[in-house]
């Protein structure tokens, strides 16, 4: 093995671990303080894939622009989802956010049934879901909630019901994805010149890719470590209850520190579409992954999820050197011997 | 005096003669109705049982296993692999045990995870071994995937109800022996069960492998079902999540809960799944969520409540 293969595996390792530890810190976020394991995390890396390759094809919006438009939108959807859905299985119920669910998942239905049966009118099925929304919610509320009070739940309970309802999740956003755009893979071209490192070779677009990913991740670490919000994120990860006395807004920190885990997600996203080919259905492996590096670097750090992401990345280009099929084979044996022998993690406290 | 007496002989009949008048029924089903009947009445068992086994592990101990798609997975894979040398019960029989043994090994190896980790850890199974598969015979025979031995309808439909049979016998005999009281104090405190000197690792590791075994047994006799098997069609996610969804939405209670869940669902899955693949997931994920959120016990759960409740109101007045 020559110098520029190995050149060739590092750098390789390093272009990919750099979205790696991006998506990694964002789950580590939304696992690390918010306590929901996210398994829908990579959908939102598909979110963000697919806009910018829809911004890119029929706009012809830079991508790099597109990280801009991304960014903040995937934040809002998952801020919104955390204070609606995660919020209920934690205490209360918010009405509205049933109803705007509710309402989007009849009217998305409707609309489809629409297209099978007659045409495709989006105005039509929005005014039968929402009314409709709002007299299921109604009925709802009368009948069965009415008998299942909700108490408290335990962190346990809360771990396991909030990861069962993120598969859910993952279900119906996948499936929407599907149906929108199709099963086939898609991909388009951006920056894809070459590029010779000391006798590697890589396209431009991966380049500006690490690039991008090491400054939001610094960016990112810079606002937890800097700022106010950072603060109140990092007390309400050692201790909610506690930070919730000191007068942090428990709530809003938490549904903040999930839309910015989701925003990482598909800014991620939208990294990755500009050098591979991206599908519907690519979430999932991207989840494991996600995983494994938020364990490998230790639960809730954020500097440890980026060197894992890394990490990561590079053994998994040294597996895929010596047998292209075993590479996610690779990463989970990784992940077992790691549970065993130190379950905190590298940088784990 | 009377009245109880009156009201335990109702109990018995609903709790055996039902079961009895069911089973009598689904023995003679291929013999009055369309041949179509027993092939979807097949799926149907093939989930109620997935989602039982399920619950006999998961909704006892608390640990949330989604390792079904890898033991029933394993089970399809032994089929395809024997299946042509040797008769249906053989292989069924061989299917169960390869999985029984891989959940023994990953028990011992895995049982001290907590919580989402172990979720975690089962479902990385589901993708590890079908990349080992693959890998494995791409090396050895040069090809990826094989034919497997083809049975009748009849024959599936009877092979698996026996199994559900049989399933559903042995988490009955569980509940009622100590095993199943062990089970139940695990889940409710594990370390108060180690203290009053039961055996926790051990009959963890055994519930897990004798619900492992069910679920391998009833992959090696689908196996039949499909002619061509390769590793991605063998452990396909989609095994792990439906029974757990239909277990949740049933209620996961020991016997009716995931029955009722796994009807429905299976019912849903055939009618929906070759027309509308992507809208039935869409409804599946739906009802997942929504399930989580408003009904904690389940269908099943409902149901008995809203009847304790009428029948306490009846009573008082």
């Amino acid at each position: 093995m020559d110098l520029v293969t190995v050149l060739d595996i590092v750098i390789g390792g390093l272009l990919i671990g750099g979205i790696y530890a991006l998506i990694a810190m964002g789950l580590s976020l939304q696992y690390g303080v918010a306590r929901v394991l996210n398994i829908a995390h990579g959908e939102f890396i598909m979110l963000g894939a697919f806009a910018t390759w829809a911004l890119y094809t029929t706009l012809h919006i830079n991508p790099l622009i597109a990280l801009v438009i991304v960014g903040p939108i995937v934040f809002v959807l998952g801020y919104l989802l955390h204070r609606t859905f995660f919020r209920h299985l934690l205490t209360s119920r918010p009405v509205l956010g049933e109803i705007i669910i509710l309402g989007a998942v009849i009217s998305w239905t409707a609309y489809e049934l629409l297209k099978v049966y007659t045409t495709a009118n989006p105005l039509l099925a929005i005014a039968m879901g929402i009314p409709l929304a709002i007299v299921l919610d109604f009925v709802l509320h009368r009948t069965v909630l009415k008998r299942v009070a909700p108490s408290a739940p335990s962190l346990a309970a809360f771990e396991g019901a909030s990861m069962l309802a993120t598969f859910g999740l993952l279900y119906i956003i996948q499936n929407m994805a599907i149906i929108v755009w199709g099963s086939s893979s898609k991909g388009y071209t951006f920056l894809a010149t070459p590029v010779n490192l000391a006798g590697a070779v890589f396209a431009a677009n991966r380049l500006v890719t690490l690039a991008f990913a090491v400054g939001i991740g610094l960016a990112f670490y810079l606002f937890l470590a800097r700022t106010r919000m950072g603060k109140a994120i990092r007390a309400a990860a050692q201790d909610p209850t506690t930070a919730g006395l000191m007068g942090v807004n428990i709530n809003q920190v938490l549904a903040i520190c999930f839309g910015l885990g989701a925003a990482l997600a598909g800014v991620a996203g939208v990294l990755y579409s500009m050098c591979f080919a991206i599908s519907a259905t690519m979430g999932l492996e991207r989840t494991v992954v996600a995983i494994i590096v938020v364990v490998l670097g230790g639960l809730g750090s954020i500097p440890g999820s980026f060197i894992g992401g890394i990490l990561l990345g590079v053994v998994g280009e040294i597996v895929k050197y010596f047998e292209p099929s075993l590479v996610l084979a690779g990463y989970y044996i990784i992940f077992i011997l790691l549970l065993m022998l130190r379950p905190k993690g590298l940088m784990g406290k | 005096m009377d009245q109880a007496r009156k009201s335990m002989t109702w109990q018995w009949w609903v709790k055996w003669g039902l079961p009895a008048v069911a089973l009598a029924l689904l023995v003679t089903l291929p013999l009055y109705t369309s041949r179509y009947t027993p092939i979807l009445a097949t799926s149907i068992f093939m989930y109620i049982a997935l989602s039982v086994s399920w619950v006999l592990f998961s909704g006892s101990t608390g640990y949330m296993s989604l390792a079904t798609a890898a033991f029933v997975g394993v089970g399809i894979y032994t089929a395809a692999m024997i299946g042509k040398s040797v008769p249906l019960p053989v292989f069924v029989l061989a299917g169960g045990t390869v999985s029984a043994l891989l959940a023994m090994l990953v028990g011992a190896l895995t049982l001290r995870l907590r919580g989402v980790y172990f979720a975690i850890f089962t479902f990385g199974l589901v993708m590890l071994i079908p990349q080992f598969l693959v890998f494995w015979e791409l090396q050895a025979f040069g090809t990826r995937g094989r034919f497997v031995v083809v049975i009748s309808y009849t024959t599936i439909y009877y092979a698996m109800l026996i199994l559900l049979v049989a399933l559903l016998l042995v988490v009955y005999l569980v509940r009622r022996s100590r095993w199943g009281l062990a089970l139940q104090s695990i889940g409710e405190s594990e370390e108060a069960a180690a203290h009053v000197g039961i055996n926790v690792t051990m009959v963890k590791v055994m519930t897990f492998a004798l619900s492992a075994f069910f679920m391998g047994a009833v992959g090696a006799t689908m196996a039949t079902r499909w002619t061509y098997i390769d590793p991605y069609i063998a452990f396909n996610a989609n095994f792990s999540f439906l029974p757990v969804l239909m277990a949740i939405f049933g209620g996961i209670l020991p016997f009716y809960g995931p029955l009722v869940g796994a009807v429905i669902f299976a019912y849903l899955q055939e009618k929906l799944i070759t027309k509308f693949p992507e809208v039935y997931m869409l409804i599946f994920g739906i009802v997942l969520v929504a399930a989580i959120l408003y009904l904690p016990n389940g269908i099943v759960g409902l149901v008995q409540k809203a009847w304790q409740r009428s029948w306490g109101r009846r009573a008082n007045t």
